[in-house]
C-alpha cells in the first residue's frame, strides 16, 4: 500500500514538472487542475485505507524504520492530506479566472503544485529531518509564488516573510540536531520512546527550540508579524492558498511533535501553550479591528483563528483535541475561501480597501450570498462549521476550568463577527462611492465560473460540515485518541517487534 | 575539542545576532548565514568528532567498532548546507530586488506593503 503514501506527493511534483513544461501555453492550467483532480482522488483512497487500518505507514526504499525514511498516515495525517486536495483543486480552478497570462508564463502553476507537494510531505512524513526537508520544499515554493510579478508590495512584503520564516527553519533545524544528539533517532514513532531516556530538563529546552520554530510557521504571537507584512501582497490564488495550508502545516507539526514526542511536561510546555493561544486569539482580532483593507483584515484574522487551534492543543484534553482537529479542517475550507472571496470582489469592485468599493449585494448577489456563509462560519454563527469548532473547545475549556481562556475565545468570536461585518457593510451593502455598479456580468463566463465554481464548492462543503457535523466529529475524536494515545501510531511505523535501537549501540 | 567547537557555535550565533539587529537587511542576511552554519555545526558535533577512525563494518560484523563518528549528521549537515545555500541565493536576488525597487536596504524604511496612515498613527505590526 505504499504508493498510496508516496503519490499525494509525487502526483503534484509530476503535475508541477509537466505544468512547467507548458508553462507558455495555456495547457499548463488544465494541467494543474488535473493534477489537483487526480490528487484529490488519491487522498480520498489514501483516507479509506486509513479509516478501514487506523494507521498506513511504508518504509522507503525497504530500510525498516527507524533506519529509514518511514511515510505514515493516521487519521490527522490523512484528513489533512484530504483538505489539501480539496484546496488545491479549488485553487487550480479559481487561476482561471485570477492568474494572469504573465504570471503564468513565469511558472505559477509549476510552482503551486510544487508548494502542494511540499504540503503534503509534511503531513506524511515520519521523520523529523524529512520534515525539515518538506518544510523547505513548501517555504522555497512559497517564496516564489509570493514574489511571482515582482511588483513593490510583494518584494516589500516577501523580504520580512523570507527573513523571518528563515530564521524558524534555521531554529528547527538546531532542534533537529540537538534531539539526535541526545536521542540518536529522527524517526518520530521511535523518538516517542527514545526521549524517555532523556533528562526531562534537556529534553525541555529542545521542545523550546521546536516550539518557536513551529510556532513562527503557525504565525502565533509574538512571531507572527511576517504574516501581516506579506500574505495581502500576491495574487488572490496564492493569498488563498497560503491562507489555508502554510500556517496550518505549522499547527500540524505542533500537534504532531507535542502529543507524539514532547508530552514528558505537559504541566509547563502546555501551559506555554495555553498562554500563547489566548495572546494569539486576542492580538490577531485586535489587529484585524484597525484595518480597513479586506485581505489584511483577513490575514490578521488567520492569526487569532490559530490561536483557537493552539489552545485545543494547550487544554491537552481528548475533547480539546477533538477541537483542535475539527477547528483544523473547518478553518482550511473557510480562511481559503474568504480569500477567494476577496478576489472576487477586487475584480468587480475595482478593490479591496473598503473605503473605496461598495455595492456588491446589489449588483452581484449571489457573490454576497456566498461570502455570508464562510464569513459567518469563521466569527462562529450556527448551524455554520465554525460554531461547532467553537463550541467543543469552549466546552473543553470549561470543563477544564479554564474561564477566563473560554472567556477570551467567546470575546474573540465577538470581534470576528465584528470584523466580517464590516466587511459586509462595506463592500456589500454600502453603494460603491464612485457610482460603480460591479456585476459578475462583466466577466467573461470563464472567469465566472472560474470565481465561482470554487467559491460555491468550498461554501458547499462548509454547509455541509455545519448542518451534518456528527461524522465530522466522531471521525475528529478517533484523531484524536490516535494522537493521545499514540501506540497504534509508534507500532505501525516500528512494527510489532521493532528493531532494537542496541544494535547501533557502537555508532552512537 | 568538542567544548572549542560548542564555543566556536555560541561566538558564531553571538555575531550573527548582532548583524541581525543592525536593521539593514544584507547585515541581516549574512546574519543569516553565520547562524545556519552554527546550526550546521551544532548537528556535526552531535554525531561525535573523531579522527582517522573510518566509519565502516568490518567484514563478518553488523555493527561498527566502537569509536567512530556517527555518519548520519555528517550527511544531515550536508543536505542541510545544500538547502541553506539555495536559500541564500534566493534571498540575496531578493534583498538586490528590493534595492532596485524599495530604493533602500533599511527594514526601516520598507514600509511599501504596510504603508504608515499619517492620519492614524501606525496601528500595524512593525514586521
Amino acid at each position: 500500500m505504499s504508493w498510496l503514501l508516496v503519490l499525494p506527493v509525487a502526483l503534484p511534483f509530476a503535475a508541477a514538472i509537466a505544468a512547467f513544461l507548458l508553462r507558455e501555453r495555456t495547457a499548463g492550467r488544465w494541467v494543474s487542475i488535473l493534477g489537483s483532480a487526480a490528487l484529490l482522488v488519491v487522498s480520498g483512497l489514501l483516507m479509506v485505507e486509513v479509516l478501514a487500518h487506523d494507521v498506513v505507514a511504508a518504509q522507503m526504499g525497504g530500510w525498516p524504520a527507524p533506519f529509514g525514511i518511514t511515510l505514515v498516515a493516521d487519521r490527522l495525517s490523512a484528513v489533512m492530506v484530504l483538505i489539501t486536495a480539496v484546496v488545491a483543486l479549488a485553487v487550480s480552478v479559481y487561476a482561471l479566472a485570477d492568474i494572469e497570462e504573465r504570471l503564468e508564463r513565469l511558472g505559477y502553476h509549476a510552482l503551486f503544485q510544487v508548494l502542494i507537494a511540499g504540503v503534503n510531505g509534511a503531513f506524511v512524513t515520519g521523520d523529523l529531518f524529512n520534515l525539515y526537508v518538506w518544510f523547505e520544499v513548501m517555504l522555497i515554493a512559497s517564496f516564489g509564488l509570493l514574489v511571482l510579478g515582482g511588483s513593490r508590495e510583494q518584494i516589500d512584503g516577501g523580504v520580512k516573510y523570507v527573513a523571518l520564516n528563515l530564521i524558524a527553519t534555521i531554529l528547527f533545524l538546531t532542534g533537529i540536531g540537538l534531539l539526535y544528539g541526545t536521542t540518536g533517532t529522527l524517526n518520530m514513532a521511535d523518538l516517542s520512546r527514545a526521549v524517555e531516556d532523556v533528562h526531562p530538563g534537556l529534553l525541555t529546552a529542545i521542545a523550546m527550540l521546536f516550539l518557536i520554530a513551529f510556532g513562527m510557521k503557525a504565525a502565533v504571537f509574538p512571531l507572527f508579524f511576517w504574516l501581516p507584512a506579506a500574505y495581502h501582497t500576491p495574487a488572490f490564488s496564492v493569498s488563498a492558498v497560503f491562507a489555508g495550508l502554510l500556517t496550518k502545516v505549522g499547527v500540524y507539526a505542533l500537534l504532531r511533535c507535542f502529543t507524539l514526542i514532547f508530552d514528558h511536561d505537559v504541566g509547563y510546555t502546555h501551559e506555554i501553550l495555553l498562554w500563547v493561544a489566548g495572546l494569539t486569539m486576542v492580538t490577531g482580532v485586535l489587529g484585524a479591528a484597525a484595518q480597513t483593507d479586506i485581505r489584511r483584515i483577513l490575514s490578521f484574522h488567520i492569526v487569532s483563528q490559530i490561536g483557537y487551534m493552539v489552545l485545543g492543543l494547550a487544554l491537552y484534553t481528548p475533547l480539546a483535541l477533538v477541537g483542535a482537529v475539527f477547528y483544523l479542517v473547518h478553518h482550511i475550507v473557510v480562511k481559503a475561501n474568504l480569500f477567494l472571496v476577496a478576489g472576487a470582489v477586487q475584480r468587480l469592485a475595482g478593490g479591496t480597501e473598503l473605503t473605496r468599493i461598495g455595492g456588491l449585494y446589489r449588483s452581484a448577489p449571489l457573490l454576497a450570498a456566498l461570502f455570508l456563509v464562510p464569513a459567518f462560519s469563521l466569527a462562529g454563527f450556527p448551524p455554520l462549521s465554525g460554531f461547532w469548532a467553537k463550541f467543543v473547545l469552549v466546552r473543553a475549556a470549561l470543563e477544564d476550568g479554564g474561564w477566563v481562556i473560554a472567556a477570551a475565545a467567546l470575546l474573540v468570536g465577538l470581534m470576528t463577527i465584528y470584523s466580517m461585518t464590516k466587511i459586509w457593510a462595506a463592500a456589500f451593502w454600502a453603494p460603491h462611492p464612485d457610482g460603480r455598479e460591479p456585476a459578475l456580468s462583466t466577466l467573461t463566463p470563464l472567469q465566472r465560473r472560474g470565481f465561482l465554481l470554487p467559491i460555491a464548492g468550498l461554501a458547499a462543503l462548509t454547509l455541509v460540515i455545519g448542518l451534518a457535523p456528527e461524522p465530522f466529529v466522531t471521525f475528529a475524536e478517533d484523531a484524536a485518541a490516535g494522537l493521545l494515545d499514540p501506540s497504534a501510531y509508534v507500532a505501525a511505523v516500528l512494527g510489532e517487534a521493532p528493531v532494537a535501537l542496541s544494535a547501533l549501540e557502537g555508532t552512537r | 575539542m568538542e567544548t572549542l567547537l560548542a564555543l566556536c557555535v555560541g561566538l558564531l550565533v553571538a555575531c550573527a545576532v548582532y548583524l541581525m539587529l543592525a536593521g539593514r537587511l544584507l547585515r541581516y542576511i549574512f546574519g543569516l548565514v553565520i547562524l545556519s552554519n552554527a546550526a550546521n555545526l551544532a548537528i556535526f558535533l552531535a554525531g561525535r568528532l573523531t579522527v582517522g577512525a573510518p566509519a565502516l563494518i568490518a567484514e563478518g560484523e553488523d555493527a561498527p567498532a566502537a569509536g567512530i563518528a556517527n555518519a548520519l549528521p555528517q550527511a544531515l549537515v550536508l543536505t542541510a548546507i545544500v538547502i541553506g545555500f539555495g536559500l541564500f541565493a534566493f534571498t540575496l536576488v531578493l534583498a538586490f530586488r528590493a534595492f532596485s525597487q524599495l530604493g533602500t536596504l533599511d527594514g526601516d524604511a520598507m514600509r511599501v506593503a504596510e504603508p504608515e496612515r499619517p492620519a492614524k498613527p501606525a496601528r500595524e505590526a512593525r514586521a
